[in-house]
C-alpha cells in the first residue's frame, strides 16, 4: 500500500501536463465506429440465446404452469421455472447484518413459486434464436393464486417504519438542538410537503449477459459497474467460490447505479449455461427493465424551515417517507445531505420507509440529493419569499463555517462563490422576483437557482502499471467506464505522472483478473481508481530508479543526490537525461510491473477531520406557456466547484448530462404505478419521458479554479452525479417565478401548472 | 413474435386479394408501428404482406386543382413537398410535429393512418383491454388516463387515435382511396375511415379485411391561413395531449368560414362541426373564439386524469384560432 504521497514524484498541478487537459475520449473512436464490443455483443461459437418471462401478477403464487407447449415450439432447447432450475441459496433477511453485502449477497432467481412482484422472472426459455425463445415464451400457460398487493405510499404514512440505517450507511435520524421549539418560536417559517415518483435509469445498453462455463469456472461478459462486487453476488447465486467467476465488463452502455448488482440476465444466463453446457445470452428488453432492473422510490417530504426576519435559519426539519420492497430494504438518503449544507443551531432529519409491494429500489443517478434537493431547494426558494430576500443572499447568510452536524471544518468549499459567479454569468440580477411578471409574446419566463452538494468519497482499490522495454505502459485495474471518460482520464493520470505520450499509455478495465477497484458508483470512480493508478506510477518510478541508481548498464548509475524528474518521456536527473524506454530496454529488458493502492477514504484520518463535499449552483431560464401551461427550459448555466477538474471536457459532459437528469425530475420523468395491478403503467420509452436534444437548448457548465489537497493526491473531488444535484429544483424555481404556480408534487407537467394560470386574455 | 411468413406484393389488386384470403395476414410498410406491437404479441400475424414497394409513393396534381397523396410516400417527403408546404402547411405542420425523423422517414402515409392507439393498458398483455381482447374490459377507464380521450368515447374503450397527420387531413377535408379485394376502387371522407368504439373498441375503421389504402386525395387548398398546433409533455418526440389544425378564412373583421380538427382527445380525428357553425360569420374577436372553444369541447367527458384535456383543448383551440385569424 502506497498510502503516502513521495513529494519527489509527485505529478504536476500546474495544468502544464495532460491532466486538467480537455483531452477527447480515447475509447471514443472504438464506439463511434461499433469496434467496442458490449456484452451481448461478443461472438463466441454455439451461443443459445435465453428469454425471460415475466409474472403477470404482483404479489400471489404459481399454481400451475404449463410449458409443454414452449418446450415442443421450434428451436427451444430449455425451459427453466421454479421447478427445474438448479439450486441456489435463498434469498435472505430484507436487510443484510452489514452495509457491503447487499451487493454481495445471493439473489436467486426462479426458485420459488411466490410471486413478489409484478414481471418478476417465472420462466427462462433457451433457443437456438432470440426470436425461438421469444416466441416460445408467449405459450407459456400460468395460473395464479393472486393475493392483495399494498403499492399506495401517502395513504399508508402511517404504517412507516424506521430503518437501522439508510443506504451506504448513513443514521436513519439526526438531531441537533431543539427543533420543535426553535420552529415555533421562529417569526417565519416554511412548512411545506412535496411529492416525487417513481423514476427509473433506462440506461441506454440494457442489463444484458453472456455467460459460458469452462469446466467448474464460468466467464460471464457482462454490463456491470463494480465488477468485484458483481463477482461476489454472482458467486454467491450460484453457490460457487467467486475465483470461478470472471467479469468481464469492458465498455458500458451507461448504468446510473443500475448495474451495481446482479439482475435476471446474469444469473439466469449463468445458470442455463450450466444446465444446458452451451454459452446462453441472456437481456432484459425495454420493457422488463421497469421491474427489473430498479427504480427509484415514490417518497413524500416534508421540509420545515425557521427563520429569524433577518433570513438567518434558527431551525431545519426534512422529513422523507419512502416506499420500499418489502422483501429487500433500500432506504435512500433523501434528507442526508442536508446535514452538511446550511447552518442551522436546531436540526432534524428523519428517513422513514413503507413496504409495497414491488421490487428493490437501486442506486438511481445522486441518491439522496436527486430528490432530496428537488423538495429541500424548492422549500428555500419558498423561505425566500417569505422573507422577500433573494435567493442567492438567504443560502449566503445561512453559509456555516464548519459542518453544521460533523463540526469539523470543510476541505474546500466555494459554494457561495459558485452562487456569486453564476448569478454574474447568468444576468441573475434581470430576474424580478415577484412571479409572473416577464412575458414575451405568450409566453411567461422565469429564473431559478438552487445550490448543488454531494459528498467526496474514496473507495478502496488497486492498480497494476507495467512498463515494457519499449517505454509502452500498461494500467490494469478492475474500474469501468460507464461512459464517463475513465479511459480517458487514467489514461491522462498515467501519462503525466509518468512524463510519457498519451499514446504511450494504454489502460484496460473491466475485467475481474485484474486488480480491484471500487468501481463506478456514488461519484467516487475517478478519484478513486485516480489515486490508486497515481500510487502504483509513483510505486513505478520508484523502482525505475531504484534500478537507474544501482544498475551497471545505467547512464544514471550513482545519480542519488537529485530528485529525477519524469518529463517528455525521459529521465532528468541533473544535467543527466536519458530516454525512458532506452533506460528500460538496458536495466529490465521483460519490463517492470508494480501495484499501487489506495485506501478507503472511512479508514483516513482526513476523511474524519473533514467535511468534503463537492458543491455548485444552477441557473434556469423557462419560459411557461400562458395557454398551455408547457413548460421549457430555455437556458442554463451550472458553475461547479468540485476541486481540480482532471479533463474538462468529459467532466463538463458529466455534468451536463446531470442538468439533463435534473430537467427530467423536474419536467417529465414518471413512472406511474397502478395500484390495483401493482405494474408499472409506462414501461416504455415513448411513454417514460427523458428529455429530448429540443428539450435541452443552451446548456454552459463553469468550473471554478479548485485544488482539494484534502480529498485525495490528485486535488480532484467526485463530480459525476453533482450535475442532478439541486438542478431540477432550479427549473422548478424558475417555474414558479415565471407563473406564480407553485407545484410541489414532481414532475411538474403541464397539468399541474394549467389550473393556477390566468384565464387567458387574448 | 410469433413466427410468420413475409411477401412482397407485386401489384395492389393481388396484395388485397392475399390479404383478404387470410384472417391472420397483415399489410406492412414502414412497420414503425406494427413491429413493435407483433413483438408485444399484440399484432400476431401469421403472414405479412410487403406493401412498401407499390407504385403508390407518388404525389400528384388531381384534375380539380388538389393532390393525390399516394399511401406509401414517407411521411418525411409529403411534410418536405413544395406543394404540401406552400399549399397546405397545416399538414406539412401537423406531419413534422409528429414522431422523429428516423420513424417520419419510414413511416407511410396510409400507415400513418392506421397507427393503433397509444394507450398503455392496450399495450400489456396483462391488462384487461376490450380494443385487444373484446369483452375483457378497460382498465384505463378507472386507471391511468393522463392521455386518454375526452370525446367520442365510449365506456367499453377511452383510447386516443394517436396522428398528427390525420388530424390536418381532417381539416383539410381530405378524402381516403381504397382497394377492395376485388378490385373495386373507392373513396370516403377521412371522417369516415376511423370508427368511434362503442361497444366494438376493437373495430376501428372502415376498412374491411384486405381494403387496401392507395391514396389519400386533398381537395384544393381551401382558402385562408392554416395552422397547426400540438401540445405536448416535451419539446419532441411526444405524442400530443391535444392539438388543433384550422383553416380559417376572413372577411374584413369577420371570419368567412373556419374548419377545426382536434387531435389527442378522440378516438379520431374530432371535427366540431358545431364550432364551425358558430365561427362562421362572427367577427373575429375573443367572445368568438370562446364561444367556439365551449362548443367544441360541450360533450368532453374527463375520467378523472384527464380532465385537464377539457380547458386545455379550450384554452388551446381559442389561442390557436386567434393566432390563425391575426395572420389570415
Amino acid at each position: 500500500m502506497t498510502e503516502t504521497t513521495i513529494p519527489e514524484y509527485r505529478s504536476s498541478e500546474t495544468g502544464t501536463g495532460p491532466v486538467g487537459q480537455p483531452i477527447a475520449r480515447v475509447d471514443g473512436p472504438l464506439k463511434v465506429t461499433g469496434r467496442a464490443t458490449y456484452a451481448y455483443e461478443h461472438a463466441v461459437n454455439g451461443a443459445a440465446y435465453g428469454y425471460i418471462l415475466g409474472a403477470a401478477i404482483a404479489k400471489g403464487r404459481i399454481a400451475e404452469i404449463d410449458s409443454a407447449n414452449a418446450e415442443q415450439a421450434p428451436g427451444v432447447l430449455h425451459v427453466m421455472t421454479y421447478r427445474n432450475a438448479p439450486a441456489q441459496p435463498a434469498f435472505g433477511p430484507a436487510v443484510t447484518p452489514t452495509v457491503p453485502e447487499v451487493f454481495t449477497r445471493a439473489r436467486p432467481m426462479l426458485n420459488s413459486n411466490r410471486v413478489r412482484f409484478y414481471d418478476e422472472p417465472v420462466a427462462l426459455v433457451v433457443a437456438e434464436t432470440f426470436e425461438a425463445a421469444r416466441a416460445a415464451a408467449g405459450l407459456i400457460r400460468v395460473r395464479y393464486e393472486e393475493e392483495r398487493g399494498a403499492f399506495d405510499l401517502p395513504a399508508r404514512l402511517a404504517e412507516a417504519y424506521a430503518p437501522r440505517r439508510t443506504n451506504a450507511g448513513f443514521e436513519t435520524d439526526s438531531a441537533v438542538g431543539d427543533f420543535d421549539g426553535a420552529f415555533a418560536a421562529a417569526p417565519v417559517t416554511v412548512d411545506a410537503t412535496y411529492r416525487t415518483p417513481y423514476e427509473h435509469h433506462n440506461p441506454m445498453e440494457p442489463h444484458a449477459t453472456l455467460a459460458l462455463w469452462s469446466g467448474d469456472e464460468v466467464t460471464v461478459y457482462t454490463s456491470a459497474q463494480t465488477l468485484a462486487n458483481f463477482q461476489a453476488g454472482l458467486a454467491s447465486t450460484l453457490g460457487i467460490p467467486r475465483e470461478r467467476v470472471r467479469i468481464v465488463s469492458p465498455f458500458i452502455g451507461g448504468g446510473f447505479g443500475s448495474k451495481l448488482i446482479v439482475h435476471a440476465d446474469s444469473v439466469l444466463a449463468a445458470l442455463a449455461a450450466r444446465v444446458l453446457r452451451r454459452p446462453v445470452k441472456v437481456a432484459l428488453t425495454r420493457q422488463q427493465m421497469f421491474a427489473n432492473a430498479g427504480h427509484r422510490a415514490e417518497m413524500v417530504q416534508q421540509v420545515r424551515l425557521g427563520a429569524d426576519r433577518d433570513g438567518r435559519l434558527t431551525s431545519i426539519c426534512h422529513d422523507v417517507w419512502s416506499a420500499t420492497s418489502g422483501f429487500e430494504e433500500f432506504c435512500e438518503q433523501t434528507a442526508v445531505f442536508g446535514r452538511s449544507l446550511y447552518a442551522a443551531p436546531n436540526r432534524l432529519t428523519r428517513h422513514r420507509l413503507v413496504p409495497v409491494d414491488l421490487n428493490r429500489g437501486e442506486w438511481m443517478r445522486s441518491p439522496g440529493e436527486a430528490p432530496g434537493m428537488l423538495a429541500f431547494e424548492s422549500a428555500m426558494d419558498e423561505l425566500a419569499e417569505k422573507l422577500g430576500l433573494d435567493p442567492i443572499e438567504l443560502r449566503i447568510r445561512n453559509e456555516p463555517t464548519v459542518d453544521p452536524e460533523q463540526g469539523v471544518p470543510f476541505s474546500t468549499r466555494n459554494l457561495v462563490a459558485c452562487m456569486q459567479e453564476g448569478a454574474r454569468r447568468f444576468g441573475w440580477e434581470r430576474r424580478n422576483p415577484s412571479p409572473g411578471r416577464i412575458r414575451e409574446g405568450r409566453k411567461l419566463i422565469g429564473y431559478g437557482m438552487a445550490a448543488a452538494i454531494r459528498p467526496n468519497y474514496i473507495g478502496a482499490g488497486t492498480a497494476k502499471v507495467a512498463i515494457d522495454a519499449t517505454g509502452r505502459v500498461t494500467a490494469r485495474l478492475d474500474m469501468t467506464d460507464i461512459g464517463t471518460g475513465t479511459y480517458t482520464i487514467l489514461t491522462q493520470i498515467a501519462a503525466e505522472s509518468l512524463g510519457v505520450p498519451i499514446a504511450a499509455i494504454k489502460v484496460e478495465l473491466g475485467d475481474s483478473r485484474f486488480p480491484r477497484t471500487a468501481g463506478s458508483g456514488g461519484s467516487w470512480g475517478a478519484a478513486s481508481a485516480g489515486s490508486a493508478l497515481h500510487h502504483a506510477c509513483n510505486a513505478l518510478k520508484e523502482r525505475i530508479m531504484e534500478a537507474a541508481r544501482s544498475s551497471d548498464r545505467s547512464p544514471l548509475r550513482g545519480a542519488n543526490d537529485v530528485a529525477p524528474i519524469f518529463v517528455g518521456g525521459e529521465i532528468r536527473v541533473g544535467d543527466r537525461s536519458v530516454s525512458l524506454a532506452d533506460l528500460i530496454g538496458r536495466i529490465a529488458p521483460h519490463g517492470m510491473e508494480v501495484t499501487g493502492s489506495v485506501a478507503a477514504a472511512r479508514d483516513t484520518e482526513s476523511y474524519r477531520t473533514y467535511s468534503q463535499h463537492s458543491y455548485g449552483a444552477h441557473f434556469a431560464e423557462v419560459a411557461v406557456d400562458s395557454d398551455t401551461g408547457e413548460i421549457r427550459m430555455r437556458r442554463m448555466l451550472s458553475v461547479i466547484g468540485a476541486g481540480r477538474i482532471l479533463n474538462p471536457k468529459t467532466a463538463r459532459s458529466q455534468i451536463l448530462g446531470g442538468m439533463t437528469w435534473g430537467i427530467g425530475a423536474a419536467l417529465m420523468e414518471e413512472t406511474v404505478l397502478d395500484p390495483r395491478y401493482g405494474h408499472f403503467v409506462n414501461h416504455d420509452l415513448a411513454e417514460y419521458h427523458v428529455p429530448v436534444h429540443g428539450d435541452v437548448p443552451e446548456m454552459e457548465v463553469v468550473f471554478l479554479e479548485e485544488y482539494d489537497d484534502k480529498a485525495n493526491p490528485l486535488g480532484a473531488k467526485g463530480l459525476g452525479e453533482l450535475g442532478v444535484c439541486g438542478a431540477g429544483a432550479a427549473m422548478a424555481n424558475a417555474i414558479y417565478n415565471a407563473s406564480g404556480v407553485r407545484v410541489r408534487e414532481f414532475p411538474i407537467t403541464l397539468d399541474k401548472v394549467l389550473p393556477g394560470l390566468p384565464a387567458t386574455a387574448i | 413474435m410469433q413466427p410468420f411468413t413475409y411477401q412482397r406484393a407485386n401489384n395492389v389488386k393481388e396484395a388485397a386479394a392475399a390479404v383478404a384470403a387470410n384472417r391472420e395476414a397483415r399489410f406492412i410498410s414502414g412497420g414503425t408501428n406494427l413491429l413493435d406491437l407483433m413483438k408485444l404479441e399484440i399484432e400476431r400475424p401469421t403472414h405479412l404482406l410487403d406493401i412498401s414497394r407499390l407504385p403508390l409513393d407518388s404525389i400528384e396534381e388531381t384534375p380539380e386543382g388538389g393532390l393525390r397523396v399516394g399511401a406509401q410516400v414517407r411521411n418525411s417527403d409529403l411534410a418536405a413537398d413544395p406543394r404540401v408546404r406552400s399549399r397546405y402547411p397545416v399538414l406539412s405542420q401537423a406531419l413534422l410535429a409528429g414522431a422523429s425523423g428516423q420513424i417520419r422517414n419510414k413511416a407511410s402515409t396510409a400507415g400513418n393512418l392506421l397507427q393503433r392507439t397509444r394507450c398503455f393498458y392496450f399495450y400489456d398483455r396483462n391488462m384487461p383491454c376490450n380494443k385487444r381482447e373484446p369483452g375483457t374490459g378497460c382498465a384505463a377507464l378507472e386507471g391511468f388516463n393522463r392521455i386518454h380521450a375526452v370525446l367520442g368515447a365510449s365506456e367499453a374503450c377511452i383510447a386516443v387515435h394517436p396522428s398528427d397527420m390525420a388530424v390536418a387531413m381532417a381539416a383539410l377535408n381530405a378524402e381516403v382511396e381504397t382497394t377492395l379485394p376485388d378490385g373495386t376502387i373507392r373513396t370516403m371522407p377521412i371522417g369516415d375511415l376511423h370508427r368511434l368504439p362503442g361497444a366494438t373498441p376493437h373495430v376501428e375503421t372502415a376498412l374491411g379485411h384486405g381494403e387496401m389504402i392507395t391514396a389519400v386525395i386533398l381537395p384544393p387548398a381551401p382558402p385562408g391561413r392554416q395552422l397547426y398546433r400540438k401540445v405536448r409533455d416535451r419539446a419532441s418526440y411526444a405524442f400530443a395531449l391535444v392539438s388543433v389544425a384550422t383553416v380559417i378564412e376572413k372577411s374584413g373583421d369577420r371570419i368567412r368560414s373556419a374548419r377545426i380538427a382536434i387531435g389527442g382527445v378522440a378516438p379520431k380525428p374530432w371535427r366540431p362541426l358545431e364550432a364551425e357553425y358558430v365561427l362562421a360569420g362572427a367577427a373575429a374577436a375573443d367572445s368568438a373564439f370562446t364561444e367556439a372553444a365551449e362548443s367544441a369541447l360541450a360533450g368532453a367527458v374527463g375520467r378523472g386524469g384527464n380532465d385537464f384535456k377539457i380547458p386545455l383543448a379550450k384554452r388551446t383551440l381559442r389561442q390557436t384560432l386567434a393566432a390563425a385569424v391575426e395572420g389570415a
